[in-house]
């Protein structure tokens, strides 16, 4: 293979991967921006989707895509639930407090996968057109990966819509940007999260579903992706779509690269990046918290 | 006039430092644990300065315990095994390294601090994953022979030298927060935590005061790293990693931050419930560590010393 096809598939995998990050990532941003809460444990929303999706493709039959809609409505109900019980306590409490409760909800989440689904990697069955190659411009590229970045595309763009065109979106742009001033508008701020974080953690649950043959699937996936996840909103900076999705397109290349170009290096190329990128963008590319 | 705090030992104190002595002589076969305890004690006071005076968030204050127990690990098995320059060294390494970060650390909000402690723990963790041929990589790093201490006290398999050079230096350093804590330089730390923007205002430079106290902070860790190391004559690659900075923050919050004493006693608490239940069946302990944090968030903010003062205040007054 020619150096320059094989930067285009390092770039096009690096993208591919970037974009499921960005779909994990995005909810984390919200909760960040919106409640300026530090949720670690929000790549075990990602993990559930993906055991759903697993369980709903094996033991139920279902097809890959409704079982991606299956991963999708079971996280964003696990959401909904540990906000209304448990999330919504720590609000106003320190950033510490916030840490440790998530890392404990993260422990918890890693134990309980352990228990029901045992400590490997589950496999997934992909339909038969979404395997293989597709032959574009003379490169070869896979399908699979095609239409991972297409579904992310048409998430962001449903987003975007929601975010800027929708009365429910300019509720959340207004409690992202004062919410003291919010509330006295006679917006229900608390409904705003509430719905966020559900929204929020039902993109996770689709990003891991989608993810499984990507990412992989085992019980230490929350912490395996904790630190990507909270990259892409460190560097993206909280509150954002575009902060976001530049900073996860950035990360995928980078770590796909990394680890193809200098192997022997591994993963420090990516937090080496990450350390710098914060020292020269503290509050993010995007940032808009003072 | 307000005094500085008083430096004199409380009776409570006392009879918590005979606790360590009395189990040197009344459980003999459980010292290598004794250790093991105490050192992690060692550490995680080491947190508590930065986190429970300074409240500065570190995801990844194993980088420092792991840059001792490497220093310490590497000297001794290059033939410098003698025990107290190698605390010292590691002690030096430590403090350099968490001196070099600090400027990092201090700039940022609790996100990018976060963020930054872990970002610098990993890289550590993957620089001692690929430099095998000097760290032994996944395999750890075997062959650290340690020579007696003062040419007199050999490191034995029943473990005795370990505890007590253990608890000598464990009291010694603890001596030393003790006293920082209570003088100026720690009730300005103090003034930081309640109010950051706030001490500028008298005078008091906030971010010289974090550098030096995430210094002290990092150079204690190298020590309390270099103690492993030279107690159990091995260096696993897990000193780096990301399970020892959780493990270390739930010990101190089920402690009590901010007391010193919390720090030890969580410690505590925590190694003999892992040795414990941790040998039931580990997926259970994880389940259950996660259940004491979100417990701990939830319903007991200040940890067992906390709980204590609670109690203390209460019967104090009626």
């Amino acid at each position: 293979m020619s150096t320059l096809t094989s930067f285009v598939g390092v770039l096009f995998d690096g993208l591919a991967y970037g974009s499921l990050l960005f779909l994990i990532g995005i909810g984390l941003s919200v909760t960040m921006g919106l409640m300026n809460f530090i949720n670690l444990a929000h790549g075990a929303f990602a993990m559930l989707g993906g055991y759903a999706a697993v369980i709903a493709m094996s033991r139920l039959g279902v097809p890959f895509i409704p079982a991606l809609l299956v991963a999708f409505l079971a996280s964003g109900a696990a959401g909904a639930l540990l906000e209304r019980v448990l999330y919504r306590r720590l609000y106003r409490a320190t950033h510490l407090d916030q840490v440790l409760f998530t890392i404990g909800l993260t422990f918890m989440s890693i134990a309980a996968a352990t228990y029901f689904f045992g400590p490997t990697q589950q496999p997934v069955q992909l339909p038969a057109f979404l395997t293989g190659q597709l032959h574009v411009l003379g490169l070869d590229l896979g399908t699979y990966r095609l239409f991972l970045m297409a579904m992310v595309v048409l998430v962001t763009v449903a987003l975007v819509y929601l975010v800027e065109r929708t009365r429910f979106g300019s509720q959340v742009r207004a409690a992202v940007d004062n919410q003291q001033a919010a509330v006295g508008l006679g917006i229900n701020v608390e409904r705003v999260f509430s719905i966020t974080f559900a929204l929020g953690s039902a993109l996770a649950g689709l990003g891991g579903a989608l993810g499984i043959n990507v990412l992989g699937l085992d019980p230490t996936f929350p912490l395996k992706y904790m630190v990507y996840f909270l990259l892409v909103v460190a560097v993206g900076g909280a509150g954002t779509i575009r902060g976001p999705m530049i900073a996860a397109l950035l990360l995928g290349v980078f770590d796909v690269a990394g680890k193809y170009y200098v192997p022997q290096v591994g993963a420090f190329v990516i937090y080496a990046v990450m350390v710098a990128m914060l020292l020269v963008f503290p509050a993010g590319l995007a940032g808009r918290r003072s | 006039m307000t005094r500085l705090p008083t430096l004199a030992w409380s009776k409570a104190e006392i009879a918590f430092w005979l606790v360590p002595v009395a189990a040197y002589f009344l459980f003999p076969h459980y010292l290598t644990l004794g250790s093991q305890v105490m050192i992690a004690g060692l550490f995680a006071l080491s947190l508590d300065l930065i986190l429970g005076y300074a409240r500065i968030i570190s995801l990844g204050h194993a980088a420092f315990f792991g840059l001792g127990a490497y220093t310490a690990g590497l000297l001794a098995k290059h033939g410098f095994g003698e025990p107290l320059s190698g605390l010292v060294l590691a002690a030096i390494v430590a403090a350099a390294a968490g001196w070099l970060t600090s400027f990092l650390i201090v700039r940022g909000h609790d996100l990018t601090r976060l963020m930054v402690t872990l970002g610098i723990g990993l890289m550590l963790f993957e620089t001692a994953n690929q430099w095998s041929s000097l760290t032994g990589g996944i395999d750890g790093l075997s062959g650290v022979e340690m020579k007696k201490i003062f040419g007199v006290y050999g490191f034995g398999l029943d473990g005795r030298t370990a505890y007590v050079y253990t608890l000598v230096v464990l009291f010694l350093i603890f001596n030393a927060a003790r006293v920082l804590v209570r003088s100026p330089f720690g009730l300005s730390l103090k003034g930081i935590r309640e109010g950051e923007r706030r001490m500028p205002a008298i005078g008091a430079s906030v971010w010289r005061k974090l550098v030096a106290v995430y210094t002290v902070g990092a150079g204690i860790a190298g020590v309390a790293g270099a103690l492993l190391a030279q107690t159990t004559q091995f260096v696993g690659i897990d000193v780096f990693g990301f399970q020892r900075s959780a493990d270390l923050m739930i010990m101190l919050v089920l402690g009590g931050t901010g007391y010193l004493y919390g720090a030890l006693i969580g410690a505590a608490v925590f190694m003999i419930l892992q040795d414990y239940l941790a040998n039931l069946n580990p997926v259970y302990w994880q389940f259950w560590l996660g259940f004491l944090l979100v417990f701990l968030v939830l319903f007991a903010r200040g940890g067992i010393v906390g709980a204590l003062a609670t109690l203390h205040r209460r019967w104090t007054r009626k």
